[in-house]
Order: C-alpha cells, then structure tokens, then sequence
C-alpha cells in the first residue's frame, strides 16, 4: 500500500511552527539587545550593530547581580529541600498513620490553600518587621517552608505506598522516622522529583513576598533585584543593561529545561492531574 | 496446651498488648503527633494566625484603635477600588478563555500529529517556566511605541504604530497579551494529559459506529475533557485575579506608580502594593485583601459545585 500524504498534519506542522515564531521571538529579541549599546535602542535596528560585551561587563562590574544571583540560589534551594521534607512527612503521616485528629488536619490544612498569599503578605510583614527579621534569608523564605499544597499532593502519592512495606519495616525493629526515610521516601521518588521542580522554580521566580520582605540592596533575591534596578533610574531605561540581565536569568534555566525537559514536563502534567 | 505462668514475661507483654491493643495504638499515635508537630505550628503560626490577623487589622484604622468599618467605607467610595476590581475581572474575561482556547486548540494539533510531539510540547510550554519579571520587561521593549519590534513588525502590514503600554486603551489589552503568551503553555500541557487519558478504545468503537470526526470530538472528546477544563479554568480565574508581577513590572516605575497609565491596567494586587508599601495603609490595603479572598472564595465554591456535578454518558 502506497503512503498517502497526510494534508492536515502538513498543515497542522506548518501553524505549530509560526507558533513556535511568537514563542520564541521575545527570547530572540531579549539576547539580541542584550549585545547592542544604548544608543542603539532609540532606533529599530533587528541585528546589534558590533555584538559588544559592553552590558555584561558594566554589570558584572557595577551592579550587585551576581549577590543577587546567589540570594536566589541559596533561598530557592532551602526553601525547597524543606518544602519536600515536610510534605513528604505530613503527607505520609496523614496517609498511612491513623490517629485522632487526621481528618480534622488535613481538612484545616487544605482550608489554607483557600487563602491567596496576597493577604497573608500584610500580616507577614508586620511579624517580620516585629521580629527583626527584616533583610535575612529567613524573612525571605519563612513562609513558604512548607506548602499545603505540596503536602496535599504527597498525601496523594502516598496513599499509593504498600502497607506492607511499612510493616515490614516495623518487624524489622526500624524507627518509625526510620521507616519513613529509608522505606517509604523511595517510593515517591517521582513524585518528589516533579514536586522539587516545581519548588524550585516558584521560588526562583518569587516576587511579591520577596519585594515586600527586602529592604537592602544586598539581600534581594534576582527578580527583585532586576525589576528595582530596571525602574530606579529616573534619567530613562537602560535597555542593554536590563536586557543583559533578563538574558542571565533566563537562559541557564532554559538549558536546564531543555536537559530535563521530558522529567519537568511530565512532572508537571503529572502534579496538575492528582 | 501449655500454661503461661501468671508472672511470666510472656504474660506480662500480653497482658499489655492483648485486652485493650491502646498501647500500640497510641504509641502510633504518638508518632504521627510527633512527626505533625512542627507543620501544625507553622500552619497555625504562618497561615492561620496571619489570616485571622489580616481580617482584624482591615477592621482599625491607621494610627487608630478601636473597631470600625472606615476601610471598607473608604474603598467602597474610592474610584480607584472600583478601577481596580473592573480591571481585575477583565483580566480574567480576556486572559482565562484565550489560555484555554488557546491551550486546547495546541493539544489537539499535537495529539493529532505523529512526529515531533515532544519537541512541540517542550518549546510551547517554555515560557512558563521563565522568570515573569525578566520577560515582562522583554515585553515592555518590545512595546515600545517608538523603536520596538511589535511596531516594526506591523509596520511590514502597513498597520499603524500603537501606543500599546503608553496608551490607556491598549495597555490593559497588552498585559493582557504576556499573560496569555506565558500561560497558554500550561494549558496546553494539561489539555494534551487529559486528551491522553481518554480510552482510544471509544474512538474506534464510534468509528465503527459511523460517528463523524465533528461528533468524536463533540461527544467523547469535549465530554471527557471536561474535568480537566474545570480544573485549568478554575486555577486560571485564580491566577487571573492575583494578577501583579507583570502589571508591576510592564508599567512600574520611570516616573509613574505600577497599573498606570491613568490606572488603566491597575489590578486589585497592584493597589494592595501601593496603597500598603507605597503609601504604608497596611489596615486599608488588608481590607482590599479581604475582598481578594472573598472573590477566590467564590470561586473556590463554584469549582466544588462544577466538579460534584455528575457526568451522564
């Protein structure tokens, strides 16, 4: 039989492509400026004119970017080991344990999720400042150290651990902390490797409890750091430098999206459909 | 049978284990307090206590004591609240249908295509994991009305420069515009899951049955796709009304107040920020607040009403 040439998916092929043009042209266009000098900016041009380094250098060497960088990396890091940590214990506890009250928590901890981070912001705010957390990491990340969210969906997961297995382990004279860590934990290993993508991300790209909680310019996080610097200068917008900066921040993750692409993307389909 | 001395050991460990098992239970239960001890203090540290605290700080004015409903006087009466709240609702009217409609359509082509599937579903779904404030400011130069790439490009179709951002007609429509770009990716990710999860059994058994590919799609597809729209609509008005990162940094700063020009794309968030950091009303601001969360509420309610509702097939 001979093949038959299939018209749709041509065509089909042909408008994901154009789609792909308006994906990808606001990266395109982000790198490009990134190597154009200032000037350059008030006229439309596509290509820079002499792909200078300029931008990067005057960043590197007069901005606090690469601490902000750093604070990024060192918040989002904690802040989801610890959201895992948490949600795999309250979500095994909640799962496989039985004792009066678990209903009740888990309904008290899903009734969290209802309230929106916006009006939690106020009250954290005033905590912090009363505390003297003001400019530490920690006012940075105490509220998201554990998620409801994530732990509603371990309990999910966990559900699916065998009872067995945890018996097993309770014969075998191991602690029950024990047991958690070294025989349930490696049953969600999965589960665990979507939720800590998307810790990481949601934190990395946090900001409207990052701008609220930082006041010195050495303790912002990337997002903050670069949207206050792009608005500080009242002399007008220095596009090359903002440009530079979007494209630090932007590329390193898309690589990394682009190595893992299939385990983020099936991790998310995955923690959207639970 | 044997007999167990009454003061053996082994009579001992029965007696303890064997009448009422409760010491073994509450051992377990005592595990489980123990492992839910330092989560339940944050939840009531960090998620109650606050919301608790946000309701009653909306109820005192600035500098003031005393109970008093001034807040929600005063923002019921202010323009800009109203600006605010109908801004707000249009994000979700425009943002929420085009995500969807858009993520749909996507899931389908893919679905019905056989070669390069992953590759289209990694570059459609990029721009969700990328940082809002760094491709809202790409955004922001590339509208802009004088040199940017938007103008160029229509420019090529002979279509006049538009003020976009600058203009308080178009700016609300351009926000508007990122978000969907953003956020299309994600629904297209969830709709193709869900596509995916449908037997391909009931296609061929329709087929058989004569079924058009118009029916296929509007009695199995649309059908069992259904939860996983509710669930794609519902996360989307929610995160249509908590809209901030992008109006901030689309329209803040170089001489104007984030949700300019004219507060034309300012959403309720935004006025939370400016009316609690910019001008330091932390009492007005949670009283905004308390709208916010009224409104997700709501929403919240429907999608339970939506979602316990029975499917006939």
């Amino acid at each position: 039989m001979r093949k038959r040439v299939d018209g749709a998916a041509i065509v089909i092929h042909f408008v994901l492509c154009v789609g792909i043009l308006v994906v990808a042209m606001p990266f395109v266009w982000m790198v490009l400026s990134s190597f154009k000098t200032l000037p350059e900016f008030y006229t439309f041009k596509f290509l820079p004119k002499s792909w200078t380094l300029e931008a990067y250098q005057h960043i590197f060497a007069h901005t606090k970017y690469v601490r902000w960088y750093g604070n990024s990396f060192i918040v989002a890091i904690v802040v989801t080991v610890s959201e895992l940590f948490f949600a795999s214990l309250v979500g095994y506890t909640l799962a496989k344990h039985r004792f009066k009250g678990n209903k009740i928590i888990f309904i008290l901890i899903l009734s969290t999720m209802m309230v929106p981070t916006e009006l939690l912001v106020i009250p954290w705010y005033v905590m912090s400042t009363a505390l003297g957390w003001t400019d530490t990491y920690w006012s940075i990340m105490f509220p998201g150290m554990i998620q409801a969210y994530s732990v509603f969906l371990m309990r999910q997961f966990m559900l699916s651990v065998p009872d067995d297995l945890i018996a097993a382990g309770r014969i075998d004279g191991m602690s029950e902390f024990g047991i958690f860590l070294k025989v349930v934990l490696p049953q969600v290993t999965s589960a665990l490797g979507a939720l800590a993508i998307l810790a990481f991300l949601g934190n990395w790209n946090a900001y409207l409890w990052p701008v609220i909680a930082i006041t010195s310019e050495n303790m912002r996080t990337l997002p903050v750091g670069m949207s206050l610097f792009s608005t500080a200068d009242a002399g007008g917008l220095q596009w090359n430098l903002i440009m530079a900066m979007s494209t630090m921040a932007v590329v390193p993750i898309i690589i990394v999206y682009f190595i893992f692409q299939r385990r983020i993307v099936e991790g998310i389909s995955l923690t959207g459909l639970k | 049978m044997k007999r167990v001395a009454p003061e053996s050991p082994q009579m001992r460990s029965l007696l303890r284990d064997w009448p009422n098992r409760g010491s073994l239970e509450s051992k377990r239960a005592l595990t489980a307090y123990t492992f839910l001890a330092i989560p339940m203090l944050f939840f009531l540290g960090i998620r109650i206590a606050p919301t608790i605290y946000a309701f009653a700080m909306s109820f005192f004015k600035k500098n003031g004591s005393g109970f008093t409903l001034y807040n929600y006087q005063k923002m019921f009466a202010s323009p800009d609240f109203w600006h605010a709240l109908t801004n707000t609702l249009l994000y979700v009217i425009i943002t929420v249908p085009s995500q969807l409609a858009i993520g749909i359509v996507l899931a389908l082509m893919i679905g019905r295509i056989e070669r390069f599937k992953g590759l289209y579903r990694t570059i459609y779904f990029l721009p969700y994991i990328t940082s809002a404030v760094a491709i809202s400011w790409v955004w922001r130069l590339m509208y802009d009305p004088n040199n940017g790439f938007i103008n160029a490009f229509l420019e090529l179709f002979h279509i006049p420069a538009q003020q976009w951002l600058k203009s308080p007609s178009e700016a609300l429509v351009a926000v508007s515009i990122v978000i969907i770009w953003q956020s299309s990716g994600y629904a297209a990710l969830i709709s193709m899951a869900g596509l995916e999860s449908i037997p391909k059994s009931y296609y061929e058994a329709a087929r058989i049955d004569g079924a058009s590919p118009w029916q296929l799609f509007w009695r199995i597809t649309w059908p069992l796709l259904n939860p996983t729209l509710v669930f794609l609509a519902v996360t989307g008005v929610i995160g249509a009304l908590q809209t901030f990162t992008q109006i901030a940094n689309l329209t803040g700063g170089s001489g104007g107040q984030a949700g300019g020009p004219l507060n034309s794309t300012l959403s309720i968030v935004v006025y939370v920020y400016n009316q609690g950091f910019n001008n330091f009303n932390l009492q007005f601001a949670s009283a905004v607040t308390v709208v916010l969360f009224i409104l997700i509420l709501i929403v919240t309610i429907l999608q339970m009403k939506l979602i316990n509702r029975t499917y006939d097939y």
